[in-house]
């Protein structure tokens, strides 16, 4: 039994190993100056650690034409998703509310309707939503890639509310609505306080998911609103000239941080949300 | 799982029925909910449907840079029935879909079969597991796509450790570049495979155990013979779930081999935008949407007509 154990372990530790090898290469490589990445091993660690790689990828590095580092990009992807991220929880929300918990006709067809469009890939309906966009005088504005995100997380949210409300005794509701309560009263004083945790995790992975686009930032952003994937790869797939490794690592780090950083502490909600939110891809 | 959070409501009665409460706020509120409901009425049916069809429409015209409504019927499909890069695209998806896939679901459920029977450091393994998930295939294309380089990354690092004829060039070669793709796309996803058959596991009554080893059966037979069997939703979901991120797979690709070396990486998600956003001909691209939307529906519809059925049998 023991003996059993201690090899469930020894594996375990080695598929940790192998999968935070690729992230612990990626940070030992920003942290090393080129002649030592040419020279040595991917495995040794900086025999000078300098944080220039990242200081350049924030600052000053060329993507493109202009060399001004990944710093307004960055920026830009949060001025996209903070909008996105409450216009897209707040709409689905309401929606799995109204959709669970009140009686309105054709609600499971409208529900069926909405969970089809969780599976329609991107690709498909790309240049009528360009057309859309265009037309409304949105393309490569900010406001419009914020549409654009919320139309695309309407699926996913809808359904991670409805799921929730559906399991809300029907009482609660008639309760509060004996007490006078209309419509959007019992949505903001009874059911969103209790559906703290969901909302919890639908705005971790909204933001995961709209801050890790590429497709819809690749598609209707301009240079102005340009989210930082899309010019992470533009920095990364260049091919002119010699790579600067340790920049392209800290650049890959960089833009992967906010993520990272919300993974880690959220932990439990965001594992609770991933499964549901998996299919969004 | 979607349907995991879905308990059986307790309530039988009708939704919202009558109370004795005033008759008029009742009726504005019923009112509201449907008010409520339009923006994404709206949404779906206009963005997702109308916006598929009209897709649809540009697939059977001649459209270049612009749609133009002159019918041509199905011609547009015979010529991406006759493009080769198509073909190779359509071919590296199997190839890719099927590594991936299994790779995924093999190495997720060993993960989670270890987690399931230590005791302590659970939540860190896991955590270490799923970390990858939270990055974007952008993120994890640079960062396969550095240590896959032969002159830079493992293979240059294991010919410094002394085997100087290792070989591993793979994202350079055609005809292996499109496995390069499997390794990245595991590494991303294999941690959310492991949280679904992790909560599969947990999710096993705890008699079962109980009973199998008071019958001396070992451990081994137990996950092969009784558990593995009871997990067949979950493998189910898995599979749904997989095989609609891989049909959409754009970004890896694009970061990571850029379709390359010349097409031999290529998948349909990236023809598609490839022939909409730069090469002027969305005719061709829609026809491949269309087929893109026609092999996505094939694996999924069992799915969704089965996330349909089940609340209604709860009502």
């Amino acid at each position: 039994m023991r003996y059993q154990r201690l090899v469930l372990y020894l594996l375990l530790t080695s598929a940790t190993l192998a999968m935070l090898a690729p992230i612990l290469i990626m940070v030992s490589t920003s942290l090393k100056p080129m002649d030592e990445i040419r020279d040595g091993s991917l495995f040794a660690l900086p025999q000078a650690p300098t944080l220039a790689a990242w200081g350049k990828a924030w600052g000053s590095a060329c993507i493109g034409a202009s060399c001004e580092g990944l710093s307004g990009q960055f920026a830009n992807s949060f001025v996209i998703v903070l909008p996105s991220l409450f216009l897209s929880v707040g709409l689905g929300a309401l929606t799995g509310y109204a959709l669970s918990l009140w009686r309105v006709p054709y609600a499971n067809i409208l529900f069926g309707a909405i969970l089809v469009g969780l599976f329609i890939p991107p690709q498909v309906t790309l240049y009528p939503m360009i057309v859309m966009i265009r037309e409304l005088g949105l393309f490569g504005s900010v406001p419009g890639l914020v549409l654009v995100h919320v139309i695309w997380g309407l699926a996913f949210v809808t359904l991670l509310f409805r799921n929730f409300f559906q399991s809300v005794p029907q009482d609660l509701l008639k309760a509060a609505r004996i007490d006078g309560a209309g419509f959007l009263a019992i949505f903001w004083y009874v059911m969103l306080p209790l559906s703290l945790p969901v909302f919890a995790v639908a705005m971790i992975l909204q933001f995961t998911y709209i801050w890790n686009d590429f497709l819809l930032g690749l598609t209707f952003s301009s240079p102005e609103s340009q989210p930082v994937t899309v010019a992470l790869n533009n920095l990364v797939g260049s091919q002119f000239g010699e790579q600067e490794y340790n920049l392209n690592m800290a650049a890959t780090m960089l833009t992967a941080l906010p993520t990272v950083l919300v993974y880690l502490f959220s932990g439990r909600l965001f594992v609770r949300g991933i499964a549901a939110g998996a299919v969004k891809g | 799982m979607m349907n995991a959070q879905q308990q059986p409501s307790a309530v039988t009665m009708p939704r919202a029925e009558s109370s004795p409460a005033g008759r008029r706020s009742r009726l504005s509120s019923s009112t509201a909910a449907r008010i409520a409901l339009i923006p994404a009425a709206l949404i779906t049916v206009v963005c997702f449907y109308v916006f598929v069809g009209w897709t649809i429409l540009i697939s059977m015209t001649r459209s270049r840079l612009l749609p133009v409504y002159n019918f041509v019927g199905l011609d547009q499909y015979k010529r991406l029935f006759a493009n080769d890069r198509w073909w190779t695209a359509m071919e590296n998806l199997a190839i890719h879909g099927t590594l991936f896939i299994l790779g995924c679901t093999v190495i997720g459920y060993a993960l989670a079969i270890m987690l399931d029977r230590i005791t302590r450091g659970e939540s860190l393994f896991r955590t270490v597991f799923m970390l990858p998930l939270s990055m974007s295939f952008i993120v994890t294309g640079a960062i396969w796509q550095w240590l896959l380089n032969p002159t830079l990354g493992i293979q240059d690092a294991v010919r410094d450790l002394g085997w100087t004829d290792f070989v591993f060039n793979w994202i350079v070669r055609p005809d292996r570049a499109i496995y390069t793709l499997a390794i990245a796309g595991i590494w991303q996803q294999v941690g959310l495979c492991m949280a679904l058959f992790l909560a599969g596991l947990r999710g096993i009554d705890p008699n079962i155990w109980k009973a199998t080893r008071v019958d001396g059966i070992p451990t081994w037979r137990v996950y092969t013979n009784i558990i593995t069997p009871m997990l067949r939703p979950v493998f189910f979901s898995v599979f749904v779930l997989l095989s609609a991120l891989v049909l959409k797979s754009f970004d890896l690709v694009v970061a990571l081999t850029g379709g390359g070396p010349g097409f031999s990486s290529d998948l349909p998600a990236r023809f598609v935008v490839d022939h909409i956003l730069n090469r002027q001909e969305l005719g061709l691209g829609a026809a491949g949407a269309f087929m893109m939307l026609c092999t996505i529906a094939a694996v999924v519809s069992p799915y969704v007509y089965y996330e349909l059925r089940t609340p209604r049998k709860e009502a």
